[in-house]
């Protein structure tokens, strides 16, 4: 038997491996119940993909974790989802710093429309109050448009509006304007939907990129995007988790029978 | 070629029905856009012609003489921009504080719902009931008696909702994603509408502002029962004084003093129609530019 000790460093060490445990998660859009007992947890610094038909609870899932879902005032939430060993729906927990831990992308970019300098800025002058000179700004801007690999294309043209960008570069610098805040995690929603192949393909290549720096938890319907771009794979039917192994696991040898038709693409 | 071919693209008896039809259609919708400007052309023409002979700086600028039939129109001109810049100060704050409450924080239940609802119909009410209004609370209840302040206290109340109105048109015509971007970096609602929402739609709210506004300067009745006057021999000192407007010295000249030269009321009615057309330009000229800027 193990004494208590043992037992707490046994846990935070569980803790700390996993960045996102969801433990017997339910939701309810009113009377509709879009989560059933969701159960799982993903690993620090990997990247997860989501995958599911249409509907079966993805995005709902994902807007759980920075709680946007509460913003609708008929949803109903019951269960705990643990942050870095934190239950982020602990009446003590602060929004705002939930928001700024887990950044998040939308499906379609959406950069605010004023400068390329400014979008990456504006997270970090809502966290630091504005205190920062000239050259640390122009250091955060250079590292994270580095680190969505767009520095080189658009270092000349910082203070142009981000609205004229590709929507490509438009959806790096939706990631990149995440990272001056230093989240760990990144929840991704469909990021490459709107992509064109291309664009998709070098998308793809920065969140490969970010592996290990952020625990990166990607939706996806594309099986081919999930199989190349991620280590661990959860596969969701009609609000429950089905199937949650490593991708080349969940791809070569599905253990459940549902996940082995979807992913022959015997459902939608 | 076969005889199929050839017909191919040739007009059928339908099309030409059709086509009868359609011209017939927009000979109609033609028509009645000119029947509908017919009058305000006519309007203004007679007002050009009849009112010009009287205009000149002097008109502008110098007091009415010999029982209003002679002089100038500067008292009414002078009080009138008192009135709608009164008004202003006071509907502008107010109504875009409400409208961003609306818009931007007011959760959607029953409750918002029914103040919406009681704005839309607010903006219906007739002026001569705001102007009973503005008698019974701000010159009677309130002690301000007939002045400028109750005056443009009633007209203030009258444009709120219209003002109300054309914010929250302007603040949701920026887009969602907008908002939800700043949220999902950790903005409080604050943070998101003083960064994004209020910077995407001001020249939206102050345009629509002044051109809902703008009307408010033509009104007779709100300001005729609470703050203006026939005549006055003295300028307006503060907001407590009575004074003259336009409105209404347009009223006077016209139907309730003799002997008025025939051009007068003519050219105090151009004069009124000026400063309305003036100020809608400029909105309008403001608001061009500024969409021209946007791009989404
Ligand atoms: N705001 C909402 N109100 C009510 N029901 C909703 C709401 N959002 C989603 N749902 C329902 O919840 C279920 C799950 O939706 P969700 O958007 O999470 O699916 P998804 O897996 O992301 O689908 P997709 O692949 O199409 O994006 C669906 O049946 C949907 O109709
Ligand atoms: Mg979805």
């Amino acid at each position: 038997m193990m004494n208590n000790a043992a037992q707490i460093a046994e846990t935070t060490e569980q803790a700390q491996q996993y960045a996102i445990r969801t433990e017997k998660l339910n939701l309810w859009y009113g009377t509709f119940q879009a989560l059933y007992d969701v159960d799982f947890n993903i690993r620090q610094g990997m990247i997860t993909s989501l995958i599911g038909p249409s509907g079966c609870g993805k995005s709902t899932y994902l807007r759980s974790v920075n709680r946007i879902n509460e913003r609708l005032g008929y949803v109903r939430i019951e269960g705990n989802i643990d942050v870095f060993g934190q239950n982020i729906y602990d009446p003590s927990v602060e929004l705002v710093q939930v928001r700024k831990q887990i950044g998040m992308v939308f499906q379609r970019p959406n950069p605010l429309p004023i400068s390329i300098r400014d979008n990456i800025l504006f997270g970090h002058k809502l966290h630091s109050g504005g205190r920062a000179s000239r050259s640390e700004q122009d250091g955060i801007v250079e590292d994270a448009l580095r680190q969505v690999l767009l520095w080189d294309k658009v270092k000349d043209r910082l203070n142009r509006k981000a609205t004229e960008l590709s929507l490509e570069e438009q959806q790096k610098l939706c990631i990149a304007r995440l990272l001056p805040v230093k989240p760990r995690v990144l929840l991704m929603d469909e990021p490459c939907s709107a992509l064109d192949p291309k664009g998709t393909a070098a998308v793809e290549e920065l969140i490969w990129e970010l592996r290990g720096k952020y625990s990166i938890l990607i939706v996806t319907h594309n099986m081919a995007q999930a199989r190349r771009a991620s280590e661990e794979c959860i596969f969701m039917l009609m609000g429950k988790v089905v199937e949650h192994a490593t991708t080349d696991q969940l791809f070569v040898s599905p253990q459940s029978q549902q996940t082995a038709d979807y992913i022959e693409g015997r459902y939608g | 070629m076969t005889e199929d071919t050839m017909s191919l693209f040739e007009e059928t008896a339908l099309n030409a029905k059709n086509k009868r039809v359609q011209g017939l259609y927009r000979t109609l919708f033609m028509l009645m856009t000119l029947l509908l400007i017919t009058p305000v052309v006519i309007i203004l023409a007679t007002l050009v012609v009849k009112g010009s002979a009287v205009l000149s700086i002097d008109f502008l600028f110098t007091d009415p003489t010999d029982g209003m039939t002679a002089g100038g129109i500067f008292p009414a001109l002078l009080g009138t921009v008192w009135l709608v810049t009164v008004a202003l100060l006071v509907s502008v704050p107010l109504g875009v504080a409400a409208a961003i409450y609306l818009s931007e924080y007011a959760p959607d239940n029953w409750f918002t719902r029914l103040i919406n609802l009681a704005i839309i119909n607010l903006a219906g009410v007739p002026s001569i009931v705001h102007a009973l209004f503005g008698v019974g609370a701000f010159v009677i209840f309130f002690g301000f008696g007939t002045s400028i302040l109750a005056a443009s206290l009633t007209l203030a109340i009258m444009t709120l909702p219209v003002v109300i109105v054309a914010t929250r048109e302007s603040l949701q015509a920026v887009p969602q994603a907008f908002r939800e971007a700043c949220w999902n970096m950790g903005a409080t609602r604050w943070q998101t509408i003083r960064k994004v929402v209020l910077p995407n739609s001001i020249s939206g709210i102050l345009t629509g502002v002044i051109l809902e506004v703008s009307r408010t300067t033509g009104e007779t009745a709100p300001v005729m029962f609470t703050g203006a006057a026939f005549f006055l021999p003295f300028l307006p000192q503060s907001v407590f004084d009575q004074t003259m407007a336009m409105s209404l010295h347009l009223f006077v000249v016209s139907t309730q003093v003799p002997h008025v030269p025939e051009a007068l009321p003519y050219g105090v009615a151009l004069v009124l129609i000026g400063m309305v057309l003036i100020m809608n330009s400029i909105s309008i000229a403001f608001r061009m530019y500024l969409r021209g800027k946007k791009k989404w």
